[in-house]
């Protein structure tokens, strides 16, 4: 994973709870350009914990002058949002990622229908800036519970293509008057809590959309849990993995080389075969399918667990 | 006439699952000949299904175009062959919307073609269902001069077009709604297999 | 570093040649004296000094011709060179890797200015100077994709990737070991391997689309295919098979050494940024069985690796009914010594 070393040039509180944090090249070169809904996984050395968490590129993708996050605070996460909330200052060089994009535009679509909840409107930031330089036609929907915790009334444009349902002020979201009647040949994309997702998903079968043209990313973080033991076959190690930490991180900190992309249950990379369980992988990923866990022959380290007496992995 | 059965082949290869009912979404239905059975029997099993549909049949000289109008869906239209009909499906995909469902039956002529008219006019793959009835005739594109040779039965064919001899090959372009010919004897002219006829 | 253009044809009169520094640089695809398919994949990070992996965009001696051989087929059958109306994005990105690549790797023979999004090119070989307005297509007399690929060697795919597929919908494609872009394009990886035979059932495909979905910005990979052709003729199409087919038939005991050619594709894979769509350059490489036979490592083991192919392959690959003319060839340059691993001439 090629990782660039960056400048906090800006930090800035959008809400009590989401910070906006912008990371430029030391010396001003233009960093690579990516494509909208785009996520980055920025390093953050805490201690002797190496943690890496994925965060959507909310900047403009055509302007290589830097990136731009939005930063959730999760404190009952394991520790990943407060460390950029409370450690992490202007002026401070961190490790940031190329760009890699898990939740791309399908830009044969007639029309893009984008649905945000809450913090999940990040992606949509960078690719309504696409959109509008490619003169495509699309709609945001951007649900939030208040004004106040609404970060997205920061960041997004002034457009009639954008409306925004703030809950709390009973402008909740039509989901199935907004599925039905869209022209042929539109693509729907969810971000946002996994209820929301389910829920457009729930929606668009009754309708009978196309599964094709359902598109959605949960912004899955690794959860905290309890600490469990682990064994690494091929290394011949056996490692501890500590309540805020993912099996991935506990299998980096032992200096033990392991695939992964997303860091956040999606993408199928860091994909390791086990060995022996004896107890329970607690999946939290998106990969494996029902028939995988069932075998209890596969475990994605980025985001699952175990709680058990053994758990061996071909690693 | 049942569903055609056809043997495994390459993965490029269409295969024609059967029509499942999808309710009462607004849909299209296009069949030629034999094909009208296949809409017969979806709607004997889900009647539902012809709330909202249009369909479009091209008998092709079969006799079942009383038996589906008198199925009752919303529009019925005979048409004498589908070049003549393609106007009209058109114009239904240019007005559908999401949720809307296209069936498809009859021979690989009429399921590819408009298959690729509905692909280009926006509806995923997946909003579209085919069932093979009737013949095995193949819509077949010449590789060397592009022209498409319709309701071809044998192997090597001679193109429609350009006169060359061609061998059908399974390997299929959606996007065309047809198989590949290729020039049987481009290596030794004139040196021509005896031509059999298409199998399923 | 400067180049000779070979002044040369891959048509009709077939005055091709390799130079011997070519000959010495032609990337010779077997590691070992035998061949399966496999998914061999490693970063295209540059290679030996003079090789053809040294630079991101090998330009080599044949480039002038190849481009005015790209441009007779182009005249004649226009169809070559199809991208679907979403990719013209990723037609840009493939636009500014190319340019970009060029004018870092080859400052001598190509040049970019960039004053925003006002772009100014140079190609020196082919005569060409361009200015032009990025993302702005009417500011180009093609479309970008076929514009930067009529000044690039090999033939290009661009991959569009969703629903957790590679999707075929751009390409120029005029010097193809017999497959139709006309007929492919809107396929999916699946599909436009369909007619390969065997490595569906060992699992190729599904291997080669996983690590091709994964391929990132700035980490480029690479690896090398190969088939027969006889002559040295760059468009071996389905759309002309009837016109070079009969050359198959055309090989003697006499003339196989400098009739037959073993084709090379150098292909790599680019992820690129805008459009998130995976460029594949395939970049063919030619030479005679006599010219190829001067670095004895190679006519050993080419000798070996033909000898013992599966008949599957060998007719897929369209030399099956050659085969035997071509390992007698061969075997007079075999004297059965071992063959030290790799690629490279001892």
């Amino acid at each position: 994973m090629t990782a660039l070393t960056l400048r906090v040039a800006a930090k800035e509180p959008l809400t009590p709870l989401v910070t906006r944090f912008r990371f430029e090249h030391p010396e001003g070169a233009r960093l690579p350009l990516f494509s909208g809904g785009a996520h980055v996984v920025v390093e953050m050395t805490d201690g002797n914990q190496l943690r890496r968490n994925a965060y959507s590129l909310i900047s403009d993708p055509n302007d290589g002058s830097g990136y731009e996050i939005a930063v959730r605070r999760e404190d009952a996460g394991r520790g990943g949002s407060r460390f950029m909330h409370g450690r992490v200052a202007a002026g401070d060089l961190i490790r940031v990622g190329a760009p890699v994009n898990l939740f791309s535009l399908d830009l044969r679509a007639r029309k893009h229908l984008m649905i945000a909840g809450g913090i999940g409107v990040t992606p949509f930031l960078a690719q309504i800036r696409q959109l509008d330089r490619l003169g495509q036609p699309y709609e945001l929907r951007y649900a939030a519970r208040s004004r106040a915790e609404a970060a997205g009334l920061r960041l997004l444009p002034r457009s009639p293509r954008v409306h925004v349902h703030i809950s709390d002020e009973g402008g909740r979201m039509d989901l199935g008057g907004l599925l039905a009647g869209q022209p042929l040949g539109t693509h729907v994309y969810t971000c946002g809590p996994e209820g929301l997702i389910a829920a457009v998903e729930e929606t668009a079968a009754r309708l009978r959309w196309p599964r094709a043209a359902l598109h959605s990313e949960a912004f899955l973080a690794p959860p905290p849990g309890r600490p469990f033991t682990v064994r690494l076959a091929r290394s011949g190690i056996t490692i501890e993995v500590g309540p805020h930490e993912s099996l991935l991180e506990a299998i980096e900190a032992a200096g033990v080389d392991a695939p992964w992309l997303c860091r956040g249950g999606a993408c199928g990379q860091c994909e390791t075969a086990v060995l022996s369980c004896r107890g329970e992988i607690e999946h939290h990923d998106h990969w494996l399918d029902a028939g995988d866990r069932a075998s209890r022959t596969k475990i994605m380290p980025c985001v699952s667990r175990f709680a058990g007496e053994e758990l061996i992995l071909d690693r | 006439m049942p569903a055609t059965k056809f043997s495994p082949s390459i993965t490029s290869r269409p295969v024609y699952p059967g029509l499942v009912s999808r309710g009462a979404a607004p849909s299209l239905m296009v069949a030629d000949a034999e094909g009208a059975e296949a809409l017969i029997d979806l709607v004997e099993r889900d009647p539902a299904v012809l709330d909202a549909a249009h369909i479009v049949y091209v008998p092709a000289g079969a006799p079942f175009g009383a038996r589906l109008s008198a199925l009752g869906a919303r529009l019925c239209h005979e048409a004498p062959s589908l070049s003549a009909a393609l106007p009209r499906i058109r114009a239904a995909l240019a007005e559908a919307r999401m949720g809307f469902q296209l069936y498809l039956a009859g021979t690989e002529g009429l399921i590819g073609r408009v298959a690729a008219e509905a692909v280009s006019a926006g509806l995923p793959l997946d909003a579209i269902q085919s069932e093979h009835r009737g013949s095995i005739a193949r819509r077949m594109q010449c590789v060397h001069c592009k022209g498409i040779t319709e309701d071809v039965a044998t192997d090597p064919f001679v193109c429609a077009h350009c006169g060359l001899t061609l061998f059908v090959r399974d390997h299929y372009s959606r996007r065309l709604g047809a198989f590949q010919g290729v020039c049987v004897d481009a290596e030794t002219p004139g040196i021509v297999p005896a031509s059999q006829e298409i199998r399923p | 570093m400067t180049i000779r253009f070979n002044e040369e044809t891959f048509r009709d009169d077939y005055t091709f040649y390799n130079s011997p520094q070519a000959i010495r640089r032609f990337p010779f695809p077997f590691d070992r004296d035998d061949y399966m398919y496999s998914v061999n994949m490693e970063p295209h990070a540059g290679g030996p000094e003079g090789s053809v992996f040294e630079r991101r965009f090998d330009v080599d001696e044949h480039y002038v011709a190849e481009m005015r051989d790209r441009a007779i087929t182009l005249d004649e059958d226009p169809l070559r060179c199809q991208s679907l109306p979403h990719m013209e994005l990723a037609g840009w990105d493939l636009l500014e890797l190319i340019m970009t690549c060029k004018a870092e790797d080859y400052p001598d023979l190509f040049e970019l200015r960039r004053d925003g999004d006002q772009w100014h090119w140079i190609n020196r070989p082919l005569g060409i100077e361009q200015r032009f307005t990025f993302l702005d297509a009417g500011t180009l007399p093609h479309g970008p994709m076929e514009y930067i690929t009529r000044q690039t060697q090999g033939d290009f795919a661009v991959l569009d990737q969703r629903e957790g597929n590679l999707w075929m919908d751009a390409g120029m494609v005029t010097s193809q070991a017999d497959w139709s872009l006309d007929f492919d394009i809107g396929m999916n990886f699946f599909e436009w391997h369909a007619p390969v035979p065997k490595a569906h059932e060992m699992g190729i495909f599904q291997r080669a689309l996983k690590f091709l979905m994964n391929v990132q910005q700035g980490a480029p990979s690479r690896r090398l295919n190969w088939t027969m052709t006889v002559n040295p003729r760059l468009d071996t199409s389905p759309e002309n098979y009837h016109k070079w087919g009969p050359e198959k038939r055309e090989l003697t005991p006499e003339n196989v050494g400098a009739k037959q050619y073993l084709r090379v594709e150098l292909q790599s894979f680019w992820r690129l940024p805008r459009s998130n769509a995976l460029a594949f350059p395939i970049r063919c490489y030619l030479i005679a069985l006599e010219d190829l036979v001067s670095v004895p490592k190679w006519g050993r083991r080419l000798h070996r690796v033909l000898r013992d192919l599966p008949d599957e392959l060998a007719e897929y690959k369209g030399f099956a009914v050659n085969r035997p003319l071509i390992v007698d060839y061969l075997a007079r340059f075999d004297d059965g010594a071992p063959t030290s691993p790799g690629i490279y001439p001892d």
